[in-house]
C-alpha cells in the first residue's frame, strides 16, 4: 500500500540512519512528494542555513501515487536550500528511481550532514547502507550508473546521480537518472557535491498493492486513452519537446543573443524536422523512449553525428535545450544542440541554465564588459559554436578565471565581473529564465516572476494561454474544482485574468507533483487533459484515500505556501532583483525586435505587472509585500508552522 | 476467434521501455504492483536504448513441461498456452532454469512460479502498449510482419542499387 511507504532520515557525518512511518495527518495537509518536501524543508532548516554546509538537508522523495497503477508514476523530486540563489531549490524529473524506490519501501528520504569521504547510498527493500564512492567519485553521470551496477551485481539497480559537476561545486550541477532524466533547476547536483554524496542507489521487489485493483486498472486506460487522445501529446510522442520551437520561433516568443532579439533568425537547422531527420538517421524508425508507466513516449533518442563524441547514444534533446544552445547563444546548428546537451547530460549541469549564463557572459563579451583576456583567448561571441562548447567544459572543471566565476552562479559571478554585468542577466531570484521571451506574454512573464524556485517555466506556466482558446473553454478550466468568475482573456498579449491563471497552475502542477504524475498529463500543454477530478479518482482507487478534487486543490495551495514562507524567512523582498518576485528592466525598456505584426514592438508594462502580481498575491491571501496575511496562514493550518510532527 | 490460434507477438524495436506492460500485469493477476511478480519482463540495454519485452513463447513442445519433474505443466490446446497446475508444482524451480525466454519467474514472497497465461485471452501488456510492441495475433500471420519489414529493406536496396546503373 502506497501509505506504507516509509520516510528514512539519514545523517551522512555520524552514519546514522533512522526509519519512520509517514502519518496520515501530513498526507492528509501535505500529500506526498513535492508538497511533503516543502513541509520537511521549512521544518528542518533554520533561517540562513549554509547550503552546502553539512546542516542543509537534501530531500529525495517520489509521489503519494508513485508505482500504483496510474499513468506515468515516473517523478522524482529533489529539494534542499538552493547553493545557486540561496532560497528554494526544488527539481523534479522522470526516469525510473522513484518507483524503484517505492518498491524498496520509501516514499521519502531526509539527507543531512557531510561524508567525510565520497559515499553513496544503497537502499534495498527497507535497508539503507552507506557505502564507499571511492570507485565512482570522478566518473560521469551514464559511467557512474553502469559502474554502481557493476559493484552491486545487479543491472536493475537505479541512481540518482551527481555528475563531475556536482563534485566540483558548480552552482547549478545537476540530479540525474539514466541517460538525460534531469533534475536540473537550482542546483541540487552541487548540495549532493557538497556533502560527499556521488549517489543515491536503489533496488526494490516489494509490493505496492492497490485498493481497488480492478478498477484502477479499467480507469487507468480510460485516463491513458485520454491523454494519447490528445493531439500535442502524439506530437511530443513523435519527436519530443522540439515540436515547441517551430510553435514559438515563429512568432517571435524565443529569446536570441541573450535577451536582444526575440526570434532566432535563418535557423531552419535547429527546426524539429531536422532534429527528427537526425534521430531517424542515427537511430531508425522507433526512436522514442518513455519513462515509467507513460504512454507518450516523449524522450527522443540519437546517437550524435559529428564532433567529437560522433556515434555516442544521447537522448533529448528537449526544447530546452533548442534554446539553451541554440537560440540564446545564436548558434544555429542541431548539431551544436545535439553536443552540448550530450556534453551536460554527461557532465551533470543544468541544461538552460549552462545556455543561458554563457548566453549572459557572450553578451558581456560583446558589449566589452568581458575581455579576452578574461575569456583566457576565447573568442566568446554569439555565433561561435566552438566557444560555447569549450564553455561546458570549462566550466564543470572550473578551468580557468572566467569558467571558475561563472561556475559560482549568476549573482556572485555579476559581482565578480563588475562593471553592469547585473543589467544584463535574464534571471529571478539568481536563477536564469528558460529561453522563451516573455516580452509579449504577460501571463508568462508574471509566471516566471513569481516562481518559487527563481526563474522557471515548469512551477506555475499557463502554456495554454498561447493557444487563443475561446472563453467559454477558459472559463471551464479555469473554474474548477473551485469558482473563479473573474475575468479571463483569450489574448496572450492581454493583462486581464492572468494573475487567476498563474494561480491555477501553480496548484495544478503543485498536485502533480505532490502525486508523483509528470506535467506532461495535466493542462500544462493540452486543455483536454485530466484535472483534478480525475486524480482525486485515481488517488481514491489505488490508495483508498477520499481527497476531494479541493482537498487536492487546498493542499497544493498549502503547499505552495509553506515554499513560499521558506523563502521570507531567507529574505525573499518583492521588489529586490536579486531576492525577489521582479523582472530585470530589460522586460520594461527594451521592445521586442522581432516576430509576427501582433508582436514587434511589445514589452511588458512595469505598471500592469505590479497590478498583475498585486491581483496575483490577493488570490493567495498575501499582502502587497507577498507575506501571508494571518487570517490566510490560519485557513491554512498553517500558523504554527514549523510544527516539527516528522 | 479461437483463443487457441492466437500468440503473443513482440516486435521489440517498437518498446520504448515504460514497462507499463510489468505494471498492469502485475496489478490485473496479483493485485500489486510489483514488476517481480509481472509476467512479462522488458530487458534493457540503457546504454543504447534498447528494450526488449520478454514473454512466455508457450511452446509447443515446451521445455519446462518436458523438466517438470512433478509434471505440474501442461499444454492447453484450447486456450493456446502452458499452464502451472499449483496442486502439484513442488516449487524447484527446474521449469526456470531450463526456459531458453527466461518467460518462468519465481515470486520470492509467495515462493511460487508463474508465467504468463495470456490473461484467459485478453492479455492486458497488449491493451496498454500504445506503440503495440506487444501484440496478439493469429499464429498463422506472425511472419507477416517481419516479411514486410524485409520486403521493404529489399525494396530500399534495390532502388540505391540501379540508382548506380543509371
Amino acid at each position: 500500500m502506497a501509505l506504507n511507504r516509509k520516510i528514512a532520515y539519514i545523517d551522512l557525518t555520524t552514519g546514522g540512519i533512522e526509519i519512520k512511518p509517514i502519518p496520515l495527518e501530513l498526507r492528509n495537509k501535505f500529500i506526498g512528494g513535492r508538497g511533503l518536501d516543502a513541509y520537511l524543508l521549512y521544518n528542518h532548516t533554520k533561517q540562513g542555513v549554509d547550503p552546502l554546509g553539512p546542516d542543509n538537508v537534501l530531500l529525495i522523495s517520489g509521489g503519494l501515487l508513485t508505482a500504483t497503477c496510474a499513468s506515468a508514476t515516473t517523478r522524482t523530486h529533489v529539494m534542499a536550500k538552493s547553493a545557486l540563489t540561496n532560497m528554494l531549490g526544488s527539481t523534479n524529473m522522470g526516469g525510473f528511481f522513484a518507483p524503484e524506490l517505492a518498491w524498496a519501501g520509501f516514499h521519502h528520504l531526509v539527507i543531512r550532514g557531510k561524508a567525510d569521504k565520497p559515499v553513496y547510498l544503497f537502499i534495498h527493500n527497507g535497508e539503507i547502507e552507506i557505502r564507499s564512492a571511492k570507485n565512482i567519485w570522478g566518473k560521469s553521470v551514464t559511467e557512474t550508473q553502469w559502474a554502481i551496477r557493476e559493484e552491486l551485481q545487479d543491472p536493475e539497480v537505479k541512481s540518482l546521480v551527481t555528475g563531475p559537476a556536482g563534485e566540483n561545486l558548480v552552482r547549478w550541477a545537476n540530479v540525474m537518472t539514466g541517460i538525460k532524466n534531469s533534475g536540473g533547476r537550482t542546483g541540487m547536483g552541487c548540495i549532493m557535491g557538497s556533502k560527499n554524496l556521488k549517489a543515491v542507489a536503489v533496488r526494490g521487489t516489494m509490493d505496492v498493492s492497490i485498493a481497488h485493483p480492478v478498477e484502477a486498472l479499467e480507469y487507468n486506460k480510460r485516463f491513458i486513452d485520454q491523454i494519447t487522445s490528445s493531439k500535442v501529446n502524439q506530437t511530443m510522442g513523435t519527436i519530443g519537446t522540439p515540436f515547441i520551437w517551430g510553435a514559438t520561433n515563429s512568432w517571435g516568443g524565443v529569446r536570441t543573443r541573450n535577451f536582444q532579439f526575440n526570434q532566432c533568425e535563418y535557423s531552419d537547422d535547429l527546426e524539429p524536422e531536422r532534429i527528427d531527420e537526425i534521430a531517424l538517421e542515427t537511430v531508425g524508425d522507433n526512436h522514442m523512449a518513455a519513462c515509467f508507466a507513460c504512454q507518450v513516449h516523449c524522450r527522443g533518442k540519437h546517437r550524435l553525428p559529428s564532433g567529437p563524441y560522433k556515434g555516442r547514444y544521447s537522448e533529448g534533446p528537449e526544447y530546452t535545450s533548442q534554446g539553451a544552445f541554440g537560440a540564446e547563444p545564436d548558434c544555429k546548428h542541431a548539431d551544436t544542440v545535439l553536443t552540448c546537451n550530450y556534453l551536460v547530460n554527461e557532465y551533470g549541469m543544468d541544461t538552460l541554465e549552462t545556455g543561458s549564463m554563457i548566453s549572459w557572459a557572450m553578451e558581456l563579451y560583446e558589449k566589452g564588459i568581458l575581455t579576452r583576456e578574461q575569456t583566457d583567448g576565447i573568442d566568446l561571441c554569439f555565433g561561435n559554436d566552438e566557444a560555447l562548447i569549450e564553455m561546458i567544459t570549462r566550466i564543470c572543471y572550473r578551468k580557468g578565471w572566467l569558467a571558475d566565476t561563472l561556475a559560482d552562479g549568476g549573482l556572485p559571478a555579476a559581482e565578480k565581473i563588475g562593471k553592469n554585468a547585473f543589467d544584463y542577466m535574464v534571471q529571478v531570484k539568481g536563477m536564469h529564465n528558460l529561453h522563451s521571451d516573455e516580452r509579449g506574454t504577460p501571463a508568462l512573464a508574471l509566471n516566471i516572476a513569481t516562481a518559487s524556485r527563481g526563474s522557471d517555466h515548469l512551477r506555475s506556466r499557463p502554456a495554454i494561454d498561447l493557444y487563443h482558446l475561446p472563453e467559454p473553454v477558459l472559463r471551464k478550466i479555469y473554474s474548477s474544482p473551485i469558482p473563479y468568475d473573474g475575468p479571463l482573456s483569450s489574448e496572450q498579449t492581454h493583462y486581464e485574468g492572468k494573475p487567476w491563471q498563474v494561480f491555477w497552475h501553480e496548484n495544478c502542477y503543485m498536485a502533480v507533483d505532490m502525486l508523483g504524475i509528470c506535467k506532461y498529463h495535466t493542462m500544462f500543454l493540452g486543455a483536454t487533459h485530466p484535472n483534478f477530478e480525475d486524480w482525486s479518482r485515481v488517488v481514491q482507487l489505488n490508495t483508498g484515500l477520499d481527497f476531494s478534487p479541493t482537498h487536492i486543490w487546498e493542499a497544493a495551495v498549502r503547499a505552495n505556501m509553506i515554499e513560499r514562507l521558506f523563502n521570507l524567512r531567507e529574505g525573499m523582498t518583492r521588489y529586490d532583483l536579486k531576492k525577489g518576485e521582479m523582472l530585470n528592466h530589460r522586460y520594461f525598456d527594451e521592445p521586442l525586435r522581432r516576430g509576427a505584426p501582433g508582436v514587434v514592438g511589445r514589452k511588458i508594462d512595469k505598471q500592469k505587472f505590479i497590478k498583475m502580481v498585486d491581483e496575483f498575491y490577493e488570490h493567495k491571501g498575501l499582502d502587497e509585500r507577498g507575506v501571508p496575511k494571518p487570517e490566510t496562514l490560519k485557513k491554512l493550518g498553517l500558523e504554527n508552522e514549523p510544527s516539527h510532527l516528522l | 476467434m479461437h483463443r487457441n490460434n492466437q500468440v503473443l507477438r513482440t516486435d521489440y524495436e517498437k518498446c520504448t521501455g515504460c514497462r507499463l506492460c510489468e505494471l498492469v500485469c502485475a496489478v490485473k493477476h496479483d493485485h500489486v504492483s510489483n514488476p517481480t511478480r509481472s509476467r512479462i519482463r522488458v530487458i534493457k540495454w540503457e546504454a543504447e536504448g534498447i528494450y526488449v519485452p520478454l514473454s512466455c513463447q508457450q511452446c509447443e513442445d515446451a521445455p519446462c513441461a518436458t523438466a517438470c519433474p512433478a509434471k505440474a505443466l501442461t499444454r492447453n490446446a484450447d486456450m493456446g498456452r502452458v499452464e502451472v497446475d499449483y496442486n502439484k508444482c513442488i516449487g524447484c524451480r527446474t521449469c526456470v532454469s531450463v526456459c531458453p525466454f527466461g518467460a518462468m519467474h519465481f515470486v520470492a514472497a509467495d515462493r511460487k512460479v508463474i508465467k504468463c497465461d495470456l490473461c484467459d485471452g485478453d492479455p492486458q501488456c497488449v491493451r496498454f502498449c500504445d506503440t503495440k510492441a506487444v501484440k496478439l495475433v493469429d499464429a498463422g500471420d506472425v511472419s507477416l510482419q517481419k516479411g514486410r519489414e524485409a520486403a521493404k529493406r529489399l525494396r530500399a536496396a534495390d532502388k540505391k542499387a540501379s540508382s548506380l546503373v543509371a
